[in-house]
């Protein structure tokens, strides 16, 4: 299932990375390979589903959203049903912006974005707290994020 | 700060960011020059910073993704720098957050399997300067993973 990639496609895969629509002619340009070389490896790594997709990238806090919060989140109540209950309800809520489950001390990791404390708390309250089978919570505010390119720097 | 149209075109961007500016502008109706200046400007002004492909780590191979919360001890006062400059260093390593809160620092890491997992673990992580305590939370599924902005 998985494919060997080289050099060149791990120079392919960080140049995507970190703007994806640029054209192939550019990346090509900077790892050394000709525009269709290129465009056939990106061909090759969409196919093998290693690209899976794009994700924007917008500034939080220039848009208003100054506090994002991390919250490890235990069921009261386990069991099949009240496990997609939570996650449909949970997944509803747009301040939400990820959601995973997990083993260890909670269920789940939420990823929350908000306008200021206030506003976190309000989310916390009213939208969070009061859905099925939520138990402990732990919240975490972050201070700051920094994403690496993983092992195919 | 972004205005109305600002944000009807992030909007529609981040609901499709395969989209073109042309297909932008005709679903936040305006014209496409208009779209083009405003994401120009917001791309400028930092507002909208990338837009990234997605790489899809199982497919490349790595099925194990675990997210270590990090106690660090704190008397020492370099501890969030020198910790952050050692991750940096391990290529497993996806993410580095810092908190406020019960946890100082989170990494995400990454392996083939659980054999893999655990060398990078012992070699790699429990290695790392300043740590007094870590927590693993594997990763089982991601149900949700928009991370749009409710604009």
């Amino acid at each position: 299932m998985s494919l060997d990639l080289d050099d060149l496609d791990r120079s392919i895969l960080r140049a995507l990375a970190a703007d994806a629509r640029q054209p192939a002619s550019a990346i090509g340009r900077s790892v050394g390979l000709s525009q269709p070389a290129t465009w056939r490896r990106v061909k090759r790594m969409e196919d093998a589903g290693i690209l899976s997709g794009r994700r924007v990238r917008l500034n939080a806090a220039k848009l208003g959203f100054d506090v994002t919060v991390f919250l490890g989140v235990k069921l009261a109540t386990k069991g099949r049903s009240s496990v997609a209950d939570f996650e449909r309800a949970i997944s509803a809520v747009p301040e939400v912006q990820l959601v995973q489950h997990v083993l260890g001390a909670y269920d789940y990791r939420l990823r929350v974005v908000a306008r200021d404390l206030s506003d976190f708390e309000r989310i916390l309250r009213r939208r969070i707290m009061t859905l099925p089978g939520v138990g402990e919570v732990e919240a975490n505010v972050l201070l700051s994020e920094e994403r690496r390119p993983g092992p195919i720097g | 700060m972004p205005d109305d149209t600002d944000r009807r075109i992030l909007r529609q961007l981040q609901a499709d960011p395969f989209a073109s500016t042309a297909e932008l502008a005709e679903r936040a109706g305006v014209s496409a020059a208009v779209a083009w200046r405003r994401l120009e400007k917001l791309t400028s002004a930092g507002v909208l910073e990338s837009v990234e492909a997605v790489v899809d780590w199982r497919a490349l191979g790595y099925g194990v993704e675990v997210s270590l919360r990090i106690t660090l001890n704190k008397t020492q006062t370099n501890a969030f720098d020198e910790m952050s400059a050692a991750a940096r260093l391990v290529p497993e390593v996806t993410e580095i957050q810092t908190f406020l809160g019960r946890v100082d620092l989170r990494l995400t890491v990454l392996a083939r399997d659980m054999a893999h997992y655990t060398q990078t673990y012992r070699d790699r992580i429990l290695t790392l300067p300043h740590i007094q305590d870590i927590e693993q939370l594997m990763l089982i599924s991601t149900v949700k993973d928009e991370q749009a902005l409710p604009i």
